[in-house]
């Protein structure tokens, strides 16, 4: 992501698990991508533990799920749907990218950075909040009864 | 991203809009049958644990009792079109034709290799689960023996056998000209496999492709099979998870006694006769608990890769061995199901 040419300055944190220490002065963060890696439970059980110290205004459209690993299916251990129930539940967009095929990879970074910068603030006339229920309205229907 | 799509089996199958297709060609159910798969449709929360099924009690245990205790390669296959019961002998003469073509077309011929080989098809009553499955079938080389006093039948040398079992999902969408034996299983040299594969996509326009098994439908078998009742435990309950690291691949190997794992499973299990996901979600999660209490690895980071229990052990890549009898039907049915979503 930070090879992509943007206006304003980028800057990304990577972090294992939340919550982030404390001590640390750092700006104000725009938006949280988790990743879940598919083929990992492990990676799923610490998603869910990180989004419980996640401060819920960051949920009107500054959470996004990024799951990966979906290309070899046979070494998923995750169901998909277990995912999409999760982005469900936590009424964020999910995504999907196989990180480690590079043109996925620069895709997603582009895409990304489009997201971060309305999250930001910094397109004039779309908020996170729009975005959000842009993107809500193109899912099915049938995700009503989940 | 359509290519990630994992179809997923629709329980509501019964609800098939037949009163707007009246009439409709099998291709146009098919149709709708895929368009409803890749909406969003939950996978089957509950399965039912493996019974021993009501036409079970007509095979033979003899006659089956040398498909147990045999590794056997797994492949999808898709509906063969226009294939006779009736026209056994008549395979097994070409087939047999096609493969001695095919061994004599290699560059070096060793000396003293023996072509004599017979094949024969024959059908295996029994190994159906509703009346509705089509016969299955095995297809069999047998060397023949170079004496010719003897008389008695040669070595088997590769033994494969297509079934289905339950295959109700797909055997709705196809039409009268077809035959659906999804589940295709193989032993023996894989050259032979091949050249049989290719004979059989030649011939009745289908198409083999290995049947991979993912983690995740590797911990739902170890879970109903821990759940079957076996009268006296012929083997360990075995996990084995590969690790990905380099150089080389990890592999972490959990063996526990049958008996405690049953009654973990015992403690879990709340619904007789139906198993489902959140119980076996808290079995995998027991066990993993269990191991990183005593030495502090996160199994569930790492893939699973083989399951090994009394009843049957199956590996990632789609090798699988039945050692009970009393569930072969069950576990060829949870087979089934996989080969019919990886064709669909």
């Amino acid at each position: 992501m930070l090879k992509e040419d943007c206006a304003s300055e980028l800057k990304v944190h990577l972090a294992k698990s939340l919550p982030l220490p404390s001590s640390v002065n750092r700006p104000r963060i725009d938006l949280i991508v988790f990743v879940v890696n598919l083929h990992s439970k492990y990676s799923l059980q610490n998603t869910e533990e990180s989004l419980r110290h996640v401060d819920a205004s960051f949920f009107l459209g500054k959470v996004c799920f990024l799951a990966t690993g979906a290309g070899r299916e046979s070494h998923c251990s995750i169901h998909r749907h277990t995912v999409v129930k999760l982005a469900h539940t936590y009424q964020s967009p999910l995504l999907y990218c196989d990180l480690e095929v590079e043109g996925f990879r620069a895709t997603m970074a582009q895409r990304l950075v489009r997201v971060l910068q309305i999250c930001a603030g910094h397109v004039p006339g779309v908020s996170a909040l729009n975005l959000l229920s842009l993107l809500r309205s193109s899912e099915g229907p049938s995700l009503e009864d989940l | 991203m359509d290519s990630y799509d994992i179809p997923e089996s629709t329980p509501s199958a019964s609800s098939r809009p037949e009163d707007y297709f009246v009439g409709a060609t099998p291709l146009q159910k098919r149709l709708e049958s895929i368009r409803k798969q890749t909406s969003f449709i939950p996978t089957p929360p509950r399965r039912k644990i493996p019974q021993c099924s009501q036409l079970q009690e007509d095979v033979d245990p003899q006659k089956v009792a040398f498909l147990l205790h045999k590794q056997w390669t797994l492949y999808s296959l898709t509906p063969l079109y226009k294939f006779s019961y009736s026209n056994l002998k008549q395979y097994s003469r070409l087939l047999n034709a096609f493969i001695v073509a095919e061994k004599q077309k290699g560059l070096a011929v060793e000396v003293g290799e023996d072509f004599n080989i017979k094949v024969i098809f024959s059908t295996l009553l029994g190994m159906k689960g509703t009346q509705r499955d089509p016969e299955a079938f095995l297809v069999q080389i047998l060397s023949k023996s170079q004496l010719p006093s003897e008389n008695r039948e040669g070595k088997v040398l590769w033994t494969g056998w297509f079934c289905c079992i339950f295959g109700d999902s797909l055997l709705e969408t196809v039409s009268e000209d077809f035959t659906c034996l999804p589940l295709f299983l193989a032993n023996g040299a894989e050259s032979n496999t091949a050249i049989i594969g290719t004979w059989f996509q030649k011939t009745f326009d289908c198409y083999f492709s290995p049947l991979a098994i993912n983690a995740f439908n590797l911990s739902w078998m170890a879970a109903m099979w821990t759940a079957c009742k076996v009268d006296h435990y012929v083997a360990t309950t075995e996990f084995l998870w590969s690790v990905p690291c380099s150089p080389q691949s990890l592999d972490i190997s959990y063996a526990i006694h049958p008996e405690d794992a049953k009654a973990l499973w015992d403690s879990i299990h709340k619904t007789p006769g139906e198993v489902t996901q959140e119980e076996v979600d808290l079995f995998m999660d027991c066990l993993y608990s269990h191991f990183h209490r005593h030495f502090k690895i996160h199994l569930s980071a790492t893939r699973l890769v083989r399951v090994s229990t009394s009843v049957a052990s199956a590996h990632t890549d789609g090798k699988i061995k039945i050692l009970c009898h009393k569930y072969l039907i069950g576990v060829l049915a949870y087979l089934t199901e996989l080969a019919v979503f990886q064709i669909e």
